[in-house]
């Protein structure tokens, strides 16, 4: 039986959601329709001369290669990211939810990370791991290893991974700690009287009970490994070595405003919108069944 | 009394109301703070303009931001546009202001025949008509660590002229250990393509490196390309070379010490002197000397002052900027700019006046940048790149060069999947402007 809310004011309701509705009109649909209607031209760089081509500019993406590669790097960043992001957390959400003493500090420093800037924290792994002036990547070539992320397409990869992953790990911690809060200790208690053990406890009990925070964070994980992550990839490599790091999202950037082709450019951001709305559509479909609202 | 109060009143009203200009610009300190040090010298010789620089982040950056702020009919008066970004500009007629029509529109006297030829021919039309006005252009040189030289039992004052030389002194140095890294460079494509095919007066592309047409293409798989691209997968192997990186991302490892020698912009001298703990030197671009008449000149990097148009404008403030104009080109402002930051001077009165001032007696290194970009007449390989979308080119380029690095492709190959790749984008680059 669904709650409803009732006004009294017929007109309470539409101003209370107007500021929100006009912020939506212009930072969303506004540019989503000029990103529309420039999709279908050729421009030169200036917009001096426009030429309109219909579905030209979508054909030439998905006949060229290198559209193809970043999409392939996309799908393997975004879901190492959310895989990685998202056992940590609950990892660290599990040990920082036992009573201890300086449990307040240690969740404190847990979820500091989330308010360094992305490009910041994206130099300040560069600061580590640069092959020639970085602390740990000096470290790691002294002891015999081939480190060197400016060459080697895995390892920027790698890199660009746990750039985005630091501080994504601190947001997840927060929402799972919490979770993990909400569930009443009686179900946990009754499970371990009953003889299971922690391991037991924490796939029967534990996990599906936070299957909601589980699936709102893996909707806004792979959000933030598609769009998110501009900041850390170009601080970092800009894309490559190679286009080893040049998602999608980093390609419409190299497209529109270094190669100056705003077609393309459009083009590619309308696909990806479609990607994106796609991708969570199914994800509420598939995934709502498998939810456990307690 | 009364006169003089009338005569009081009336420059005071005109002082409060200086000609406002922007100017856009992409130098960072402290290059930027020398700019904005001209531009206050410039506010303050005259009472009728008066010109704000901006910065506007990397040069890519730059010129996006112009293009944006021109088509919401917003752009700066003066934007600064690196070099690669020229024939964007040139194909973009209706955006810009020639500054061959501004000064004569202006009515300033303005002389082309004063800048260097390697300079003003590369922001000018087929038939001398400047396009854009010349400031900080620099070229490629070579940045030696003369202790590191020392350590390797190399004479720090006799530095190596060719590439075998270069080979050989590069692995005296990792021998002798006197250096983590040898040889490096910077702007990877600049140096080690564009500004390779003019001291050996190699085609870059056709159309005489796109100076005569939109439908020009790539020549960079040539065999002297493919063998030089060789040799440094070679040197990479054997420890000799090592990639740092795009654009200007390995300038610091010279400075701090870590690479012997950089091939890098002559601009690196701020830093340089700024940052560099130990003693260095600064010797020409090497050359292959099989090369018949190799080494000739070098080509210009670096940017210009590029004037665009804007609906609200008025023609007193394109006077300013013309009057602008006419005060960088002056011999002491032109020399000063060169001998705070080391790009060179782009007269020759500038020129004349540093050697009166006996700059280049006291720095031999920044005479070894005018003369490479002086040592012989321009040909039509020697002139400067004119491709559209170079950047997107340069980009193509490093891609192609970091696989070959990684020993995923031969240096022919990467060579061949430049141009193939490269050519595409000149097509439609062509597409877009006819």
């Amino acid at each position: 039986m669904r709650r409803r809310v009732v006004f009294r004011n017929r007109w309470l309701p539409y101003a209370l959601l107007a500021p929100q509705l006009a912020l939506t009109v212009v930072f969303f649909l506004w540019p989503a329709a000029q990103a529309l209607s420039q999709s279908v031209y050729v421009t030169d760089a200036f917009g001096l001369r426009a030429r309109f081509v219909g579905l030209g500019n979508f054909v030439a993406l998905f006949t060229d290669p290198l559209y193809l590669g970043a999409l392939r790097v996309t799908i393997l960043f975004s879901l190492t990211l959310v895989a990685v992001t998202l056992a940590a957390a609950l990892g660290l959400a599990l040990a920082a939810n036992r009573p201890m003493p300086g449990a307040a500090v240690y969740r404190t420093l847990l979820v500091w990370p989330y308010a360094v800037a992305p490009a910041v924290a994206a130099v300040l792994m560069l600061f580590l791991f640069h092959p020639a002036i970085g602390l740990l990547g000096r470290w790691l070539r002294a002891h015999g290893v081939p480190w060197d992320y400016t060459l080697n397409g895995t390892h920027a990869l790698v890199l660009v991974t746990l750039a985005a992953a630091w501080r994504q790990v601190s947001y997840n911690f927060i929402f799972f700690l919490a979770g993990l809060q909400a569930i009443p200790r009686s179900l946990v208690e009754a499970a371990s009287v009953d003889g299971a053990g922690p391991g037991r406890v924490f796939w029967s009990v534990v996990f599906p009970l936070l299957s909601p925070t589980t699936f709102f964070l893996v909707v806004v994980n792979l959000v933030y490994a598609f769009f998110d992550t501009f900041g850390v990839i170009d601080a970092l490599t800009k894309g490559g070595p190679g286009e080893a790091t040049e998602t999608l999202m980093y390609k419409v950037y190299v497209d529109g405003f270094i190669n100056h082709s705003l077609g393309s450019s459009a083009a590619q951001s309308v696909v990806l919108m479609t990607v994106v709305v796609l991708l969570t559509a199914v994800q509420f479909r598939h995934l709502e069944h498998r939810v456990h609202y307690g | 009394m009364v006169v003089t109060v009338a005569l009081g009143t009336a420059p005071a009203a005109r002082a409060q109301a200086r000609v406002s200009i922007e100017l856009w610009h992409a130098l960072a300190n402290p290059l930027g703070k020398v700019l904005e040090d001209i531009v206050a010298g410039f506010n303050a010789s005259q009472s009728t303009y008066r010109v704000t620089p901006v910065f506007k982040g990397s040069y890519t950056d730059t010129l996006a931001a112009v293009i944006a702020a021109f088509r919401a009919g917003r752009a700066p008066l003066i934007a600064q546009v690196y070099d690669v970004g020229t024939a964007t500009m040139m194909a973009a007629k209706e955006a810009v202001y020639p500054v061959y029509q501004l000064m004569r529109d202006a009515k300033v006297p303005f002389d082309p025949s004063l800048y260097l030829p390697a300079v003003r021919g590369y922001y000018s039309l087929p038939d001398g008509r400047m396009m854009s006005m010349p400031f900080n252009s620099s070229t490629a040189v070579v940045w030696y660590n003369k202790d590191a030289f020392r350590r390797a039992g190399l004479d720090p004052e006799r530095p190596p002229r060719t590439w075998p030389e270069l080979r050989v002194a590069a692995q005296r140095i990792r021998s002798a250990g006197a250096a983590r890294c040898a040889l490096s460079s910077s702007w990877f494509s600049w140096i080690q393509l564009e500004q390779f095919s003019a001291i050996h007066n190699v085609p870059f592309a056709t159309r005489e490196d796109g100076f005569g047409g939109l439908d020009a293409e790539l020549r960079i798989n040539g065999p002297l390309y493919v063998r030089h691209l060789e040799t440094l997968v070679e040197m990479q192997r054997e420890g000799t070379f090592t990639y740092g990186g795009r654009d200007a991302t390995p300038d610091g490892l010279f400075p701090s010490g870590e690479c012997a020698i950089l091939e890098a912009s002559s601009a690196l001298r701020a830093r340089v002197v700024r940052e560099a703990k130990f003693a260095w030197g600064v010797t020409f671009l090497p050359y292959y000397p099989d090369v018949p008449g190799a080494p000739y000149n070098s080509i210009i990097g670096g940017a210009s002052f590029w004037v665009m148009r804007r609906p609200d404008a008025t023609p007193e403030q394109y006077r300013g900027v013309a009057e602008f104009f006419r005060y960088i080109s002056r011999p002491e402002v032109d020399a000063r700019w060169a001998m705070e930051t080391g790009y060179l001077p782009v007269t020759f009165p500038g020129v004349e006046r540093m050697r009166a001032l006996g700059y280049y007696r006291d720095n031999p290194d920044a005479w070894v940048a005018y003369q490479q970009l002086t040592r012989t007449r321009p040909t039509p390989n020697s002139r400067g790149i004119r491709l559209g979308n170079l950047p997107q080119i340069r980009i193509i380029i490093y891609e192609e060069v970091e696989k070959a690095f990684q020993g995923k492709q031969t240096a022919k190959q990467a060579l061949d999947s430049a141009v193939r790749r490269g050519n595409a984008v000149l097509r439609e680059f062509q597409r877009e402007n006819r």
